[in-house]
């Protein structure tokens, strides 16, 4: 297959997932209409219901995105870092003092981030956040004197930052590589990572809701069960392995990547909910309807995205 | 109409504005809300519904706002706001003008505090409220919360911050038969704290 055919398969496929799945729920909704003593089981087909709506809208954008070229799915992904950094930053409390450390996350930090990425400027993309914005944000809040909570704050601030901006910015990033006999299909390996993540992330919850029963760690994430993570992870892997002629990967190699972005996005899904806890909130936000916010979406993706870029950069680009 | 709408649009984009438990009907009303920063009359007017917009002015200070003709054009042209003179001289009614408004029919947004204050939960209410309350018994005094604007641009800063911030409507209050001027400011603010959730630990 050249790679125009590969993007119309995956299309196809995608388009298909989606049709299923909305089937699935309208049957569900259906047969729970007329048993209406349930109202758990209807809040949660009501729940499913939204969920797959958002994913219409979701995968659309993408695939829009996709077919716009690389510097439409790079401003995709700034707009979602905007959104994820927003509600990590909006749950954080701050004080007025911090003013000019978030005005130069907001302003300048991300969107030089992703400029960064646009020019293929690898070695700065890779330290801008971790070395210079760590060093130079907390110079602000310090000139103005503001030491209560200052290392609680400060660190928020750089947690949110790396999180939302510089973790994330590694999934189209992917689309700077160049990897030998791979030519113009880098989108192809970003849809992989950002399909491989999501899948997992549905395919956990489905196989919890079916037959999750032991909660792996009820104090952070009270519905990821060993069932769930088991039955969906596994899965997940399954398709992560069947899709290895999108990728640059050989089936074993692909097999690997798909166990690495299942870990990382299981790993990402609990630290980011422990960190929503301590921030005293259930959910990131309220703008995808039935996910919560951006970041409940990207949770995941903000961990597999940059250690799924190094071992591909590592073992795979020039 | 569309610049009002641009307004709306533009608030929304760039501070949430997340409405909750507004009020359902057009009545005529009194919206007071703690005050924090520069956008929280155009965020509290941008979380009412659309009708109500129309009818509803933002209370604006005029030492400020009036000031020079470029804050003159914002307020009044952009945010129809009606300009009140904070300092009280012998002899003059400084609520003359919101009276005007209330008396043909239009509601206010009122920050009582008269001042931004950098902080969570509102200081101690000036007494405009409770005159007003006094001239117009039969119209219903809506206190508001306007969460988290306190972070998005605390005094003397030139940029918000985009973060998302939230209006809480609460239930309606008029004054008390023999209620003094300052149980009444208190029950006021009482009822704007009483709006504030629990901030995060």
């Amino acid at each position: 297959m050249n790679p125009k055919e590969k993007f119309m398969a995956v299309f196809a496929g995608v388009v298909f997932l989606l049709i299923a799945a909305s089937v699935v729920t309208c049957v569900l909704r259906r047969r729970s209409a007329k048993d209406e003593a349930d109202s758990k089981r209807a809040e949660v087909i009501a729940n499913l219901d939204a969920r797959v709506k958002a994913w219409w809208g979701m995968a659309g954008l993408l695939g829009l995105s996709f077919l716009l070229g690389p510097n439409a799915t790079l401003l995709v992904f700034a707009f979602s870092s905007l959104l994820a950094l927003r509600e990590f930053l909006t749950l954080s409390e701050t004080v007025p003092e911090d003013h000019a450390a978030l005005c130069v996350s907001f302003f300048l930090v991300l969107p030089f981030q992703y400029f960064l990425v646009s020019i293929q400027w690898y070695g700065l993309f890779t330290i801008m956040i971790p070395v210079y914005a760590f060093l130079v944000l907390p110079v602000f809040p310090a000139i103005r004197q503001q030491t209560t909570r200052f290392l609680e704050r400060t660190a928020k601030t750089q947690w949110g930052l790396m999180l939302t901006v510089y973790c994330i910015s590694h999934a189209p990033a992917l689309m700077l590589l160049t990897i030998p006999g791979y030519n113009r299909q880098n989108a192809l390996l970003l849809f992989y990572l950002v399909f491989v993540t999501q899948v997992s992330d549905v395919l956990q919850y489905v196989w919890g809701k079916l037959i999750g029963r032991t909660p792996i760690a009820p104090g952070v994430s009270p519905h990821k069960t060993v069932e769930g993570f088991v039955g969906g992870g596994l899965s997940a892997v399954g398709v992560g392995t069947l899709l290895w002629w999108i990728t640059p990967f050989h089936p074993l190699q692909a097999f690997g990547f798909s166990c690495l972005i299942v870990l990382m996005g299981f790993g990402g899904g609990l630290v980011l909910s422990a960190v929503k806890r301590s921030l005293g909130a259930k959910d990131w936000g309220t703008s995808i309807a039935g996910h919560g916010g951006v970041l409940d979406r990207l949770d995941s993706l903000s961990f597999s995205a940059p250690i799924f870029f190094h071992l591909v950069r590592f073992f795979f680009a020039v | 109409m569309n610049a009002d709408l641009f307004l709306v649009w533009a608030t929304r984009l760039l501070v949430g504005a997340h409405a909750s438990g507004t009020p359902s009907s057009t009545a005529q009303r009194i919206y007071f809300a703690n005050h924090t920063s520069h956008l929280d009359a155009v965020t509290l007017w941008s979380a009412l519904p659309p009708d109500f917009r129309a009818k509803t002015c933002p209370v604006a200070a005029l030492d400020y706002w009036g000031a020079n003709s470029f804050r003159l054009h914002v307020s009044t042209r952009l945010f129809h706001a009606v300009l009140l003179e904070r300092k009280v001289r012998t002899g003059s009614d400084p609520l003359a003008p919101l009276r005007e408004k209330l008396r043909s029919g239009q509601s206010l947004i009122l920050f009582p505090e008269g001042t931004r204050r950098p902080q969570r939960l509102p200081a101690t209410f000036k007494s405009g409220l409770y005159h007003l309350a006094r001239a117009f018994p039969d119209i219903d005094l809506v206190p508001a919360y306007l969460n988290n604007l306190y972070r998005l641009m605390p005094k003397g800063s030139l940029l918000p911050v985009p973060l998302t911030t939230g209006v809480q409507f609460g239930q309606p209050l008029r004054l008390l038969a023999g209620e003094t001027k300052p149980a009444f400011l208190e029950r006021a603010r009482q009822s704007v704290i009483a709006l504030a959730s629990t901030p995060p630990s």
